[in-house]
């Protein structure tokens, strides 16, 4: 990276009137204007000017931000908040300034950079869940391991038994004619934990008349690692599935996490200045054609489901669907549909969970702080189920369930529109029964 | 400031209330105020009444100035830090302490936000009317240091009209209580307002008492297009002379027109020249009836459309819309430099028309909008304050449009207060001896200057009196000496 000048154009426009700060989640925490997106602008903007050097509570501030956008959403001025701040966290990455950036970049660049690796952590993981976990607490070693550890653990959602690119082909075509060839990225974390979560979005493509690709040596799309300043590998994994999705000619790029369709929406940009003018075509294609899922099928005129869910269910907006990719009645509009759903808006629903990638286990204390705002939310709601796009939520929210000892199921919007396409059927077996033991619950 | 300073102010409020890293000082270095700042020496979060007076005592003691602050909305300056000050830091003072059903009245700490007050009360059927454009992060305190307006004032005053009574610490660091429930009390002199809009220059609020009254029945929510500003502005003119007060009388050019539905994407017709937002309320068929006479005063007027907002939500959506429309304008180019030149509202129509005339004069984009029913206009620059002859003509311009509307017998600002932003034009619209009379009161009360001392006006010293501004005033002193 030669040049890590913050455009100037991007720090001015802010007119620090303010109105971002009863939006913005740190600085509710701790009321301090230096927590809060005006004041992180003027800290850049005066890193900028040379009159601030990067200093530890800089690089602090930087990190202490979730980069949820929620900011960007209220700025009546227009400024690009996430842009700015993700500009200063590459600044300090790339200057060597980040004291966590080795820690970091071994888990973007082992971890995340290679689906093979990825994979392997996650089977030892699994491993780990069911039989090493259980020995480890009956020894009592997790009293000496690492606090940081155990929350890692604790934080971790159960792995899928069987990755989804390892179930599903590379093309499938819907019974009947095809009306829409469309590429799926099946992710990271969708992949090896909520891998049926993949599973309900490509069944509910093909029974949109999709004929779905799933390209095989796709990548990590990259966001974790552009977020946390590691521009380099970042652009690297975007490259690669730049050109594996330009493979096929599709209609369009489908996704079911909020934080990878809401990066790779930024390819065209992120290889805005690409010499080889060949690729930066085809980045700016890649983003034009990426939707998120429900978006997608909102725009389709998705097939309504007749069959009849008896449940109550309310709705989590991810921070990278809402603020990043404006996306909020899709989603709604999708739930809506399934007759006999009954949908309470949850209270704050844009406020952010405290996940945003890895933050919960680097922040811990910060994110639980702010998972526990959204949980209270989220119980005065009575739902028996919370539907969320993206599996950094996904997870954040379950975890806050658990420790707050309820027993609500959390779901992706999609997986509930597959249950209903499914009770329509009455074919499968295994998601006719988690519809039934949600019920069971009940009493 | 001295370390010894710092230590002794971390003993009354405890160290970890007392912030001096470079990264919090440049944080409130600034308010919402554009051009403006100054880096404090501390940031100090009081907790208790009692630790405001302490910290006012210490600065008589080792002559430092303190700042009050709360969100750091204020678009006159008011709370950027001077040299050898500290700011002391409100925002934490949230709770709402009482709400009084049965006389009307809440009772709240200073850092309370004004809209989640309007939520509280309005649970109750109540109402509190001020809401400044920043209602959703500002201040009362702020609201009560600045006499803030906003869009219902036409109907239902500002906030002065709303206090009750107030707990202040004095500059000296006493803490007094003035005013209380009774609606008639003429116990002494009236201190409350001379409180109300000091700027921070005289106290520091710790307790508000707010009068409240019932929230009005039902609302309605009008929107009017026109070609010009000027049918525009006769149609307000109309619609007062029919004797209707709506409870928000607001108009936006043409120029604010397209940056707020950049923003907020409503649908707005991007080639009106200009809009009325027009809010009724109180009973139903009052309601009705109003509405209906303002229609047809518009069509009368040359709307080109008119239309009444569909739900409460519409009707919230617009009028967020036209609180933000001074950042939305933002979008056009960076620096916006918000005014709140104000004339009695017959002068509406001729002011608008004369601050164009001066835009176009100077060659810069001069934005309009602001509470037409009110007088209380906004006009806004739009310029970049990186280049500094732009903002020189703005500069200008600006002195231009104040001396007209203190020609017409306006005033240099309805709502946004004087502080550092326009204390040189403070002297054009009062004559000497009301300017000395406030100093005066402000010698007496803060006889050290420790209380955001600078704001407002400069305090010369006694004897110094007004320099003559003009060769007239010059060769009158002259001839006294001949």
């Amino acid at each position: 990276m030669k040049d890590l000048k913050i455009p100037s154009d991007l720090i001015v426009q802010c007119m620090h009137c303010g109105m971002c700060l009863p939006v913005c989640p740190t600085y509710n925490l701790n009321f301090l204007e230096k927590s809060s997106p005006r004041g992180r602008i003027r800290l850049i903007k005066e890193v900028e000017d040379g009159a601030l050097p990067i200093t530890d509570d800089f690089i602090d501030e930087m990190y202490f931000c979730l980069d949820c956008q929620a900011c960007q959403t209220v700025c009546p001025a227009g400024v690009k908040y996430g842009k700015l701040v993700e500009s200063a966290r590459i600044k300090i990455f790339e200057l060597g300034f980040d004291r966590q950036a080795l820690v970091k970049k071994m888990i973007f660049r082992i971890v995340f950079a290679s689906k093979f690796v990825f994979k392997m952590i996650a089977r030892f993981v699994k491993l780990y869940q069911k039989s090493i976990s259980k020995f480890i607490r009956k020894i009592k070693i997790d009293r000496v391991l690492p606090e940081k550890l155990i929350r890692v653990e604790e934080l971790a959602p159960k792995i899928s038994d069987k990755f989804s690119d390892e179930i599903l082909p590379e093309i499938l075509k819907p019974n009947g004619e095809a009306k829409y060839k469309v590429g799926f990225l099946t992710g990271c974390f969708m992949n090896v934990m909520y891998s049926e979560i993949n599973i309900d979005s490509v069944e509910v493509l093909l029974e949109n008349m999709c004929e779905v690709y799933i390209p095989r040596n796709q990548a990590c799309c990259g966001s974790v690692m552009a977020h946390y300043g590691d521009i380099k590998i970042a652009k690297e994994l975007a490259k690669k599935n730049i050109i594996e999705f330009s493979k096929y000619k599709l209609d369009a790029i489908v996704v079911n996490s909020a934080g990878c369709g809401a990066f790779m929406k930024e390819y065209g940009e992120l290889f805005k200045d690409e010499k080889d003018e060949s690729l930066r075509e085809k980045a700016e294609n890649i983003s034009e054609i990426t939707k998120d899922i429900n978006e997608f099928l909102y725009e389709i005129g998705f097939k309504k489901p007749n069959a009849e869910l008896d449940l109550k269910v309310t709705y989590h907006d991810a921070c990278h669907l809402a603020h990043t990719q404006k996306i909020t009645s899709q989603p709604r509009e999708i739930i809506k549909s399934i007759p006999g759903v009954k949908f309470v808006e949850l209270n704050e629903s844009t406020w952010c969970c405290g996940s945003a990638g890895i933050y919960n286990i680097l922040r811990y204390e910060d994110s639980m702080k702010i998972l526990d705002r959204k949980i209270k939310n989220i119980l005065e709601t009575n739902a028996e189920i919370v539907l969320t796009a993206n599996p950094g939520c996904h997870a954040q929210i379950e975890y806050g369930l658990k420790k707050a000892g309820v027993n609500m199921k959390v779901m992706h919007p999609i997986s509930l529109l597959n249950i209903a396409y499914k009770m329509m059927k009455n074919l499968d077996k295994d998601l006719v029964e988690s519809y039934n033991e949600i019920l069971r619950n009940r009493d | 400031m001295d370390a010894k300073v710092i230590r002794r102010l971390e003993e009354i409020v405890g160290k970890e209330k007392v912030l001096t890293s470079i990264e919090n000082r440049i944080a409130y270095s600034y308010d919402a105020t554009p051009a403006l700042a100054g880096l404090p020496d501390a940031i100090v979060i009081p907790e208790t009444p009692e630790h405001v007076s302490q910290i006012l005592k210490l600065a008589n003691e080792e002559k430092f100035i303190v700042v009050p602050r709360g969100s750091g909305t204020g678009l006159s300056g008011g709370s950027v830090p001077s040299s050898n000050s500290i700011v002391l830091l409100m925002n934490r003072w949230r709770k709402i302490l009482e709400i009084d059903k049965e006389n009307l009245t809440a009772l709240v700490e200073p850092g309370v936000i004004t809209a989640q007050l309007h939520q509280e009360v309005e649970k109750y059927g109540l109402f509190y009317p001020p809401d400044p454009g920043s209602m959703t992060i500002s201040t009362i305190g702020g609201n009560v240091a600045e006499n803030a307006g906003g869009l219902r004032g036409l109907k239902y005053g500002v906030t002065k009209n709303y206090v009750l009574g107030l707990e202040v610490v004095l500059p000296t660091g006493e803490i007094i209580n003035i005013g209380g429930k009774n609606v008639k009390d003429v116990a002494g002199y009236n201190l409350k307002d001379v409180l109300i809009g000091s700027e921070g220059t005289l106290g520091v609020f710790t307790k508000i008492l707010l009068k409240l009254i019932p929230k009005p029945q039902s609302s309605r929510t009008l929107l009017a297009f026109f070609n010009s500003i000027k049918e525009a502005g006769k149609t307000v003119a109309d619609i007062i002379a029919s004797h209707i007060t709506p409870a928000t009388l607001e108009f936006l050019d043409n120029t604010t027109i397209r940056c707020v539905e950049d923003y907020a994407r409503l649908g707005l017709p991007t080639n009106a020249g200009a809009l009325l937002l027009i809010e009724v309320d109180g009973h139903p068929a009052q309601v009705e009836e109003e509405s209906e006479k303002i229609e047809k005063i518009c069509v009368k007027n040359g709307a080109t459309d008119y239309k009444i907002a569909k739900s409460e939500n519409e009707a919230l959506k617009l009028k967020t819309a036209r609180r933000s429309a001074f950042a939305a304008l933002a979008r056009v180019k960076p620096t916006t430099i918000l005014e709140d030149a104000t004339v009695p509202r017959s002068f509406v129509p001729e002011m608008v028309e004369k601050i164009q005339e001066i835009a176009n004069k100077h060659q810069i984009i001069i934005g309009n909008f602001g509470h037409a029913g009110d007088g209380n206009l906004h006009p806004t620059a739009l310029t970049d304050e990186r280049d500094k002859e732009e903002m020189k003509k703005v500069e200008m311009a600006f002195e231009e449009i104040f001396d007209y509307a203190i020609k017409l017998g306006g005033t240099i600002t309805g709502e946004h207060g004087v502080g550092l932003a326009k204390k040189k034009f403070l002297e054009k619209q009062f004559a000497e001896p009301a300017i000395e009379f406030m100093r005066n009161i402000k010698r007496v009360l803060d006889p050290n200057g420790i209380l955001n001392t600078g704001k407002i006006f400069e305090l010369k010293p006694r004897c110094e009196g007004r320099l003559p501004s003009s060769r007239e005033q010059i060769e009158k002193y002259a001839n006294l000496w001949t």
